[in-house]
């Protein structure tokens, strides 16, 4: 059983006229100790998905349909101090901007004392002593004398090291990061995502990592999940979707990256723009952008195929395997 | 920090010395101060001996230092009106000022930030668009009507409290009190109601405004994220940022709650400072407005200085700034 599971997932905004769909009925599993990369341009609902999970999605939005079990436990439908027991101790988050995570008016050993002391037993001593502990794991240098320090006195970098260690103290068995590399330098990302990958080599720990980056997904993730428009188009292991992309998106973004020795002068990209959340046309959210789109894609909505270990939402995959 | 205390000590000097300038020439430009003491008997002979007597045709600047060092030694001249030291006048006025003053911002501050707490973080229910609406009311009406209304409702209708004085007072040394009696304290309650009311609206709003304003920010969704329970997500991370801003304008609030003291006095008859000025205009003392003036200018200046140590103290982030740009 798998450690996470997302089932049929639908996130609306109420609008005046007609609620939007932020996420629209996607599936996916994280099992327990594995990356799953979650990867999209801007709007494609990946930030949404990862709210749903944790239970934090910004009224008037509100999980329309569908399940959220974590490790086997249907978690969308607690109550709210049912949902902040698992927040943190079971999931734990990492958000974008290290600058604007921690509150400035308090040090970082009281926001790490706080949070521990939040989901667990122990004494204030005992807690500012795993804060330390927790500090020099992330790599906080004189973390003794650091703990004191407040969030402005640290660098970015060494602030998000700071989110990673709130993120992990309570011990979760799954971690979200929100695009956690995104507001930081490009020297800095590679070190923060060895730290996050380090941190749950050693503790078995999965994360869902939210990011638009794929050179990031390809360095950490074991699976990648690509959403378009509030859908998932493609999902499967990262090594072959880098390499064989199935969905006519996902084989437009590999073709956009740029690539040593390559001539970058004739850089792919796609036509057009992800639609806007009110205007996502029928059948496929794709078609008015995707090269190979046919009388069907138009019409009808493809769903998820899976094949093996990938899984493509695309009727020429459809086809493709009729075909075989 | 000590750099910070002596550059905002410069500062208020220099504000105070402005002040007193504005005061001495009170005396200068609004009418002849020997015109206002004597009598239409008084010869011409008379008039310049007291002229003299009293510094008056020395040079401006001997004169404006004279006033400067008597002020600084609280010695603000002889009332022209009722022939008593200003200094002890004043002196004796300024307990039931202080008392309703401190009295009406704490009445503002008690209510006006559980108010301002209450309809931000519950903005939606029936209970925080009545205080809403309540609250334009103490926006939008004027003191000495609130004033005339408590009294009317309060004192004429029910008769529970009184409509004028101080009630019961009890002496200590130059300070009276009207804090530890019971007729003493009841006569305080319309008063500051009356005072209070303006600033307490405007410490709800303002809470309430930072409140949703802070409640938007990261740190509040991350603090959410780590499993914090809500209680101290509002209470702890929320309400602290709120503060903030609201501790500079209750600050600021405190002075011209002194000041506008003046209208609420008027209406209570309250034994105040500000009657006392009321008063003095009606008889061009010019004494005593100059006193007032010099007096409130000081409240206002001191209480600025404490409210930017108070800043620099709660507010970590201006702490260590201090280094780099002092006083930034």
């Amino acid at each position: 059983m798998a450690l996470l599971e997302v089932d049929r997932l639908r996130v609306e905004f109420p609008t005046r006229r007609r609620a939007l769909v932020a996420v629209d009925d996607i599936s996916l599993t994280i099992e327990a100790g594995e990356v799953l990369g979650v990867v999209g341009e801007s709007g494609a609902g990946k930030s949404v998905t990862g709210a749903a999970i944790i239970g934090l999605i910004e009224p008037p939005g509100r999980v329309a349909g569908g399940e959220i079990r974590f490790d086997g436990r249907r978690i969308d439908h607690l109550s709210d101090e049912e949902k902040r027991r698992i927040r943190g101790k079971e999931i734990g988050s990492v958000f974008q901007d290290p600058l604007t995570s921690l509150n400035p008016l308090f040090t970082v050993g009281q926001q790490l004392v706080e949070t521990i002391l939040a989901h667990s037993d122990r004494s204030a001593d005992d807690a500012r002593r795993h804060a330390l502990r927790l500090l020099e794991d992330v790599g906080i240098p004189a973390a003794a004398h650091r703990i004191d320090s407040y969030p402005h006195e640290f660098s970015g970098g060494m602030r998000q090291r700071v989110v990673i260690a709130l993120a992990v103290c309570a011990g979760p068995r799954l971690i979200i990061a929100d695009e956690p590399t995104t507001a930081l330098d490009v020297s800095i990302q590679a070190q923060i995502i060895a730290l996050l990958k380090r941190l749950c080599r050693d503790q078995g720990t999965a994360i869902m990592l939210i990011t638009h980056d794929m050179g990031v997904i390809a360095e950490t993730a074991d699976r990648v999940a690509v959403m378009y428009a509030g859908r998932i188009v493609e999902v499967g292991r990262v090594r072959q979707i880098l390499r064989a992309p199935t969905h006519p998106y996902t084989t437009g973004l590999m073709d956009s990256i740029p690539r040593l020795g390559h001539d970058d002068a004739d850089l792919a990209q796609i036509d057009g723009a992800m639609p806007r959340l009110h205007e996502i046309p029928d059948g496929c959210a794709f078609h008015s952008r995707c090269p190979h789109a046919f009388d069907l894609c138009r019409r009808r909505r493809p769903v998820l195929q899976t094949t093996g270990e990938a899984a493509a939402a695309c009727f020429l995959f459809d086809q493709e395997r009729s075909d075989d | 920090m000590l750099a910070f205390i002596l550059k905002r000590l410069m500062q208020s000097l220099l504000v105070m010395f402005f002040v007193a300038l504005i005061a001495f020439s009170m005396f200068q430009f609004v009418g002849d101060p020997v015109h206002q003491m004597v009598g239409i008997e008084t010869t011409l002979e008379e008039r310049e001996e007291l002229r003299e007597a009293l510094g008056l045709n020395d040079p401006i600047l001997v004169q404006f230092s004279r006033f400067v060092l008597d002020a600084v030694t609280f010695d603000f001249g002889i009332s022209y009106q009722h022939k008593k030291p200003v200094a002890d006048m004043i002196l004796s006025r300024m307990p039931a000022t202080l008392e309703l003053a401190v009295f009406s911002a704490l009445l503002a501050l008690a209510l006006g930030i559980p108010m301002g707490v209450y309809t931000g973080l519950r903005r939606n229910t029936l209970f925080a668009h009545v205080l809403m609406t309540v609250s334009l009311a103490g926006v939008s009406l004027p003191t000495f009507l609130i004033g005339i209304l408590l009294i009317f409702v309060f004192a004429v209708m029910l008769g529970w409290l009184p409509s004028f004085g101080r009630g019961e007072v009890i002496d200590f040394g130059w300070w009276s009190t009207g804090l530890l009696t019971v007729a003493g304290l009841k006569a305080l309650i319309l008063p500051s109601i009356t005072l209070g009311l303006f600033q307490m609206t405007l410490i709800m709003r303002l809470v309430r405004s930072e409140m949703l304003e802070v409640l938007r920010t990261d740190y509040i969704k991350f603090a959410r994220a780590r499993g914090l329970p809500e209680y101290v997500v509002n209470f702890r991370h929320a309400l602290k940022n709120a503060l903030i801003p609201v501790i500079t304008v209750t600050g600021l609030q405190l002075g011209s709650i002194i000041a506008f003291a003046i209208i609420t006095e008027t209406v209570f008859q309250w034994p105040g400072m500000g009657l006392l000025f009321l008063q003095s205009i009606q008889t061009v003392d010019i004494p005593i407005m100059s006193a007032y003036l010099i007096l409130i200018a000081f409240v206002v200046v001191a209480i600025n200085l404490v409210v930017d140590i108070l800043y620099y103290v709660i507010d970590p982030r201006l702490r260590a700034t201090r280094n780099a740009d002092p006083g930034a």
